[in-house]
């Protein structure tokens, strides 16, 4: 009779269960580990001395790495753009019902994803010795523009073309795994209310596509703000080459590429936070809504004091 | 005799090596209310399809409101229309799905004025008037702002009756519009069309509810293998056919 009542409690609700936890050693141990080589890794970067944090610190606003930086992220957005607009196009080509398109885009991705982006770069570089002059014009008819490779292409353009052609070739695999992703359902009922195709694609299909090619896009937006040190191989003065031009003179090899590497985390942090946002807003009328809770989670442990202050 | 709305004279469909349309003729007046019935593969959809060329025919002759559908006839030659020109006449056409095929990244109400501004060119406050009174027409009134995927099925399906009524269609396509709605939400998007049916609208319905094929519609055509098996006012279609087939596929569903 009193076990009864003992398990339904006074209010006719069962008691909240109160177990003995079960004990997990093998979690204890692995934590344990972790802190271990945490903690040494923390100690030798302290008493170190040849991490010189002081040269660190000295350098990390330094205005020739702060003018490195600035390529860094000019070079990333011009790159990611041509990238982008490319992909695009490289997309619809591949996708349209003429042959010829289709495959002149397969090959543009074959030549420019199956040879390294190194490769590439140095190519455009060194383009004035396979065309000392460019001209601009009707091709086999008259040319518009007469220019000197050497002055036409800068390392800064050549960077430039060569970051950006080879993401275009990623970027349209991306599109059109965006694009194949809408259902066919939509394309019937766009052009049942009296769509022409390029309505279609641009008012229907490419923003459905998005919520598949936004978070792909991100990654490659940060793998490409990380690519573009490969520019300081063509003396693209960006930060990677802006540290390297500094320690060359004054040897302080590794304190610089630690400021070079804060800067590169900042950004990619930056880019995250950009990321989370676009794929939220590109989430609208899904059905699955993204949930806030982890990125929320960490905007309060960052932004604490301030809701503190916002509350006051 | 007037132009009939839909016109059809042996129609043949093929996909690849698979006949699917084989040779349809029949015709639809202006203000009628016709309900295509048949087994599924019978080639209901796909002719419905064909009307406003969605798909293309192979060979027979299609008009639609006294033009060919796709094509102009120069002499004894035809042409094929320009996209813009097809697009213009698919415009006139309006058509509702299976799964609706609602834009889901669209508010209910900008799923109706899309077409009207971008395909219409409609002043965008005009558009947005229209689409209001479509939604209450349909009894969504409150559900301007919900996206698809926060309506029920049965409330998607009227949103895009709505969508497809803003283009001011002379014609309307119903392609099973009623066979992925739960059952208790079948009731209030036939109710939509037989007021819809009631208004005058020329209708073409693919459709299992036999009880509005029976009520709603002027003719019911049994289609079978590609063929119109027989075709009628629904007392006689439905009421006492004439085909062994259509007497056997009636047998199954009521």
């Amino acid at each position: 009779m009193s076990s009864a009542e003992e398990v339904t409690g006074a209010a006719g609700r069962p008691d909240e269960i109160r177990a003995v936890p079960l004990r997990r050693p093998g979690r204890w141990i692995a934590a344990a580990i972790v802190l271990l080589v945490a903690a040494s890794l923390i100690r030798s970067a302290v008493e170190n001395k040849r991490f010189e944090w002081g040269v660190v610190g000295e350098y990390l606003f330094d205005h020739r790495v702060l003018a490195g930086l600035g390529v860094t992220i000019e070079l990333t957005v011009i790159a990611m753009v041509v990238g982008v607009v490319l992909g695009v196009i490289l997309a619809v080509m591949r996708l349209s019902p003429n042959p010829l398109l289709s495959r002149a885009s397969w090959l543009y991705i074959f030549f420019f994803r199956g040879t390294p982006v190194l490769v590439q770069l140095l190519f455009w570089f060194y383009i004035s010795a396979l065309y000392p002059k460019i001209d601009l014009g009707v091709p086999f008819g008259p040319a518009f523009v007469h220019a000197n490779a050497n002055t036409l292409i800068t390392a800064f353009r050549a960077a430039v073309l060569g970051l950006g052609l080879n993401e275009g070739a990623y970027m349209a695999e991306i599109v059109r795994a965006g694009i194949i992703s809408v259902d066919e359902g939509q394309n019937d009922a766009a052009l049942s209310l009296g769509m022409t195709r390029v309505q279609m694609l641009r008012l229907i299909v490419l923003p459905q596509a998005m919520r598949v090619i936004i978070p792909p896009t991100g990654n490659e937006t940060i793998s490409m703000l990380k690519t573009t040190s490969l520019a300081s191989v063509i003396t693209v003065t960006e930060l990677l080459y802006a540290a390297q031009l500094i320690y060359a003179n004054n040897l302080k090899e590794i304190p610089l590429l630690i400021a070079v590497s804060v800067w590169y985390l900042a950004c990619t942090s930056v880019l995250y936070v950009g990321q989370y946002y676009l794929e939220r807003h590109y989430g609208r009328g899904a059905s699955r809504e993204l949930s806030p809770a982890a990125f929320a989670r960490w905007r309060g442990m960052l932004l604490r004091s301030e809701r503190h202050e916002g509350a006051l | 005799m007037s132009t009939p709305m839909v016109n059809a004279e042996a129609v043949h469909k093929r996909f690849g090596r698979n006949e699917v349309l084989k040779g349809i003729t029949l015709q639809v007046a202006p203000g009628e209310v016709m309900c295509l019935l048949g087994p599924s593969g019978s080639g209901k959809s796909t002719f419905l399809r064909c009307i406003n060329h969605l798909e293309k025919i192979n060979a027979g002759r299609l008009s639609v409101d006294g033009e060919l559908v796709g094509y102009r006839q120069v002499g004894d030659k035809l042409h094929e229309l320009r996209e813009s020109e097809i697009a213009r006449k698919r415009a006139e056409i309006g058509m509702v799905f299976q799964h609706f095929n609602l834009f889901p990244h669209m508010t209910a109400l900008d799923n109706v004025t899309c077409a009207p501004v971008r395909v219409k060119r409609a002043a965008r406050e005009h558009a947005r008037a229209s689409a209001r009174d479509l939604l209450d027409r349909v009894g969504l009134a409150d559900k301007l702002d919900a996206y698809p995927a926060q309506l029920s099925g049965g409330q998607q399906q009227r949103v895009a009756i709505a969508r497809a009524l803003a283009m001011e269609p002379k014609l309307m396509l119903f392609d099973e519009p009623t066979s992925a709605l739960d059952p208790e939400l079948v009731g209030e998007v036939l109710a939509v069309m037989q007021q819809l049916a009631r208004d005058g609208m020329t209708m073409v319905v693919v459709t299992h509810e036999m009880g509005f094929a029976r009520e709603v519609a002027d003719t019911v055509v049994f289609m079978d293998g590609g063929v119109v098996v027989e075709a009628g006012p629904p007392a006689e279609v439905l009421g006492a056919p004439r085909h062994e087939r259509t007497r056997a596929f009636l047998s199954k569903v009521l």
